[in-house]
């Protein structure tokens, strides 16, 4: 039976490998236990060994490719048994002249079931994520691993695969099983992946319990998580899986984000005319500041499409369409929906679509396809009264608008002072890709949208 | 430790329980003059007599009908079935007469009787002569069902079989009886019914089983261990009652498992030890309990064929490294 050499996690925190070099050429005979190929970890150049007998019928990749750990590197197998299934048709160039078509090997009648047989679907799902529309993110390319699972985790109704004894080993580890990389079928955890997990270092202060410290006074105390009791100095809390993604993407943007600041202020008042005709039009016709925001940003995008970009590592990705994203506060955390095709979309439809989002949002009944993919984000504050913040990048975007409260504010006009609303706006930009005057003359369109938002109709 | 052949253990319990108490008596087609289809009777003419070593016509239900008779009134016989297809003629007297007696009459009829004979395929016997029946007979409360894989658990089981007072259903293997094993020489050896063995001891994998599919699991281990993979065999022996407390233990051991036996796939005793062992070991499988038995198919008749639908070491094999994630 065919032998799948899969890109093995060679340390425990590896996610990743490079395959420097190979040391078995296709047609050598191999045994359990060969060293098949050198691959640089995390860590170090390791060795890559045989998991089974026969010929190394198929390498899958050339040297000097990084792949994720799990992603089907090479095919072990007789010398004449068909391995189409596995390599998903894109059989090895490799010229076989005895093997090739002849003889396409009867289906043997064997009755018992032969798991193997079915077809990798990796490749396909690949296939179809590198036509969608939608970009992979240069992170998830990073993380090659982590998307897959996530995308099983996707397949399964956002559920980790993981077996009983692995969901129970890791309860007691206190290690957070959707942070646990499977190496099972189907990204399934199991018992050596939850091992693993347990003793890298890193897991360690997480493994501290849900405890209060001190306070031996109170016997028997209620396990309800309140506040920690008068005496105690802190609590710690387990991380939830998304505090844990949010920390990742974060610190991940501020690290290696070269990101630079644009404020402006922008004046309201058309802004606050046309709401109140358009409220006085009817309820259907209602339109918040949001709203207006919103919209004003997805024109302004279409005109400078500059800004609408993705940093993917080698090259940077300008988007045709505006997939615009909108944070929105939950009870744990935030989430980003996105409003698809913002840039085609009305006024009002952008405004019952950012409701109906941020509304599913909290429920927290958005599916994944959702909240990911968003070529440019607004984050907006205003209505807890901040005046001016700075948001963070939510890579691989170019660039994220961090939108204030409006207010009264004394301004001059003419000469002369004047009570006006106004509102503040900042531009979190990526230098990689937006220079400072890009900057500021997407701002620029934004002001003119905003002060006259007529445009936007 | 002598070694015997599994049909010379089954003789020996048979001569020393009719020796130890003469209620016991043997009764079956050819077990008196001929000594025994398979010659597991052999001698016992002889030494006890036509009383109680009785030849009947080819009439499976009316010879199993006397056994049930006489054990309501106080004998302890034993009903010898040329094989268990053979069987099915008698299920009646089996199912609804032995296995209900002690219920239906309020606790008034004790059983003690043992309906005995081979089971499961031999070689090339065809579909209607190679059948494995246990998980039938387990299916019914007042049956107890033991498959002795080995000359020692032969001959201690049979003995247990003779002395308990419910009706005992003892099945055997044509392919078995000329294995040999060491069986101690002691005609108190007694084994209970309803306690399984350890055959082979390690703590990646269990393999459950029974009867003859336990010396299939042995060979699995050994050969396993020179990988080394280190296997547990747990041999059921009694498939009625479970001894599930063994399987459990070796289960949260290894936390993966696979379920080998004779018969079909579709309510097979495997299928009823996986239900255990979900139930009962869930926080502690690593994997899908896998389970190896013969194809979905009427025995085949040629050679190559019945080869492929039987159960057998590779294949057990293939579903041990499935459960350890390795790949085959």
């Amino acid at each position: 039976m065919a032998t799948k050499v899969m890109m093995e996690a060679l340390s425990p925190t590896m996610e990743e490998g490079r395959l420097v070099k190979w040391l078995k050429d296709e047609g050598d005979a191999v045994k359990s236990g060969d060293t098949l190929a050198e691959v640089e970890t995390d860590k170090a150049i390791m060795e890559l060994v045989a998991r089974g007998d026969g010929v190394l019928r198929a390498r899958l990749i050339p040297e000097e490719t990084t792949t994720p750990v799990g992603q089907l590197i090479a095919v072990i197998a007789g010398p004449d048994e068909d391995i189409a299934a596995l390599t998903g048709g894109a059989a090895p160039a490799a010229p076989e002249a005895n093997a090739a078509p002849a003889s396409p090997a009867p289906a043997s009648p064997a009755p018992a079931p032969e798991p193997a047989a079915a077809p990798n679907p990796a490749p396909d799902i690949k296939a179809e994520k590198a036509e969608a529309p939608a970009p992979r993110t240069p992170l998830a390319q990073a993380h090659g691993h982590e998307s897959e699972q996530a995308r099983h985790a996707a397949d399964n109704g956002g559920r980790t695969l993981a077996s009983p004894l692995a969901r129970r080993m890791a309860s007691e580890a206190g290690v957070e099983i959707d942070a646990i990389r499977g190496s099972g079928p189907g990204g399934r955890v199991v018992r050596k992946d939850v091992e693993a997990a347990a003793s890298a270092p890193r897991q360690a202060p997480i493994a501290a319990p849900q405890t209060e410290t001190s306070s031996a006074s109170a016997p028997a105390p209620s396990p309800a998580a309140a506040p920690a009791p008068a005496g105690s100095s802190y609590r710690d809390v387990p991380l939830t899986s998304i505090r844990k993604t949010i920390a990742r993407r974060l610190a991940e943007s501020i690290g290696p984000v070269p990101t630079f600041y644009l404020t402006a202020e922008f004046d309201m008042g058309k802004v606050f005319e046309l709401r109140t005709q358009l409220a006085a039009m009817g309820d259907e016709f209602k339109a918040s500041v949001n709203d207006v925001v919103l919209k004003a940003v997805a024109v302004a995008l279409t005109m400078h499409p500059e800004v609408n970009a993705h940093w993917m590592g080698d090259a940077i990705r300008y988007f045709d369409r505006v997939d615009l994203g909108m944070a929105v506060a939950i009870p744990d955390g935030l989430i980003t929906p996105v409003i698809r095709d913002a840039h085609a979309k009305r006024l009002g439809q952008i405004g019952r679509e950012a409701k109906e989002l941020a509304g599913r949002a909290r429920e927290r009944k958005l599916k994944p396809e959702e909240f990911t993919g968003s070529t440019f984000s607004v984050s907006n504050l205003g209505m807890f009264g901040i005046d001016q913040f700075t948001a963070i990048i939510n890579p691989p975007e170019a660039a994220i608008l961090a939108v204030g409260a409006t207010e009264d504010k004394a301004v001059v006009v003419n000469g002369a002072v004047e009570v006006r609303k106004r509102m503040r706006v900042t531009l979190s930009c990526d230098h990689r890709i937006i220079d400072g005057a890009l900057g500021a003359k997407f701002l620029q369109t934004l002001r003119r949208l905003i002060e006259n938002p007529l445009m936007l109709l | 430790m002598p070694v015997i052949t599994y049909r010379d253990a089954l003789n020996q319990a048979l001569r020393e329980e009719m020796q130890r108490d003469d209620r016991v008596f043997l009764m079956g087609e050819e077990v008196a003059v001929y000594n025994g289809a398979y010659k597991v009777s052999k001698g016992l003419l002889a030494e006890f007599g036509e009383m109680r070593v009785v030849d009947t016509p080819i009439t499976e239900l009316g010879f199993a009908g006397i056994g049930v008779g006489a054990a309501m009134v106080g004998l302890r016989p034993i009903i010898e079935f040329m094989t268990w297809n053979f069987a099915l003629l008698a299920i009646d007297q089996v199912v609804n007469a032995a296995a209900k007696m002690l219920y239906m009459s309020g606790g008034q009829f004790k059983m003690p009787m043992v309906f005995r004979g081979p089971n499961g395929a031999a070689l090339q016997l065809s579909a209607q002569h190679s059948q494995a029946w246990e998980s039938w007979l387990a299916h019914i409360p007042g049956l107890k069902v033991v498959t002795p894989g080995t000359p020692a658990d032969a001959k201690g089981l049979l003995k247990s079989a003779i002395r308990d007072d419910n009706p005992v259903c003892f099945l055997e293997g044509e392919m078995l009886y000329n294995t040999k094993g060491e069986v101690p020489d002691d005609p108190d050896l007694t084994i209970p019914l309803g306690k399984a063995e350890l055959k082979r001891e390690g703590d990646h994998a269990t393999i459950v089983t029974h009867g003859k599919m336990a010396l299939v699991a042995v060979q699995v281990a050994d050969q396993l261990a020179k990988e080394g993979i280190r296997v547990d065999v747990v041999d059921l022996r009694t498939v009625r009652p479970m001894d599930t407390e063994a399987v459990y233990a070796s289960v949260r051991k290894t936390n993966r498992c696979v379920v080998l036996e004779e018969g079909w796939e579709l309510c097979g005793v495997g299928a009823q030890v996986v239900d255990y062992v979900q139930r009962e070991c869930f926080d502690h499988l690593d994997a899908p309990v896998l389970r190896v038995h013969q194809a979905d198919v009427p025995m085949p008749y040629a050679k190559q064929i019945e080869k492929l639908a039987k159960p057998d070491a590779a294949k057990t094999i293939a579903a041990v490294k499935q459960v350890l994630y390795l790949d085959p």
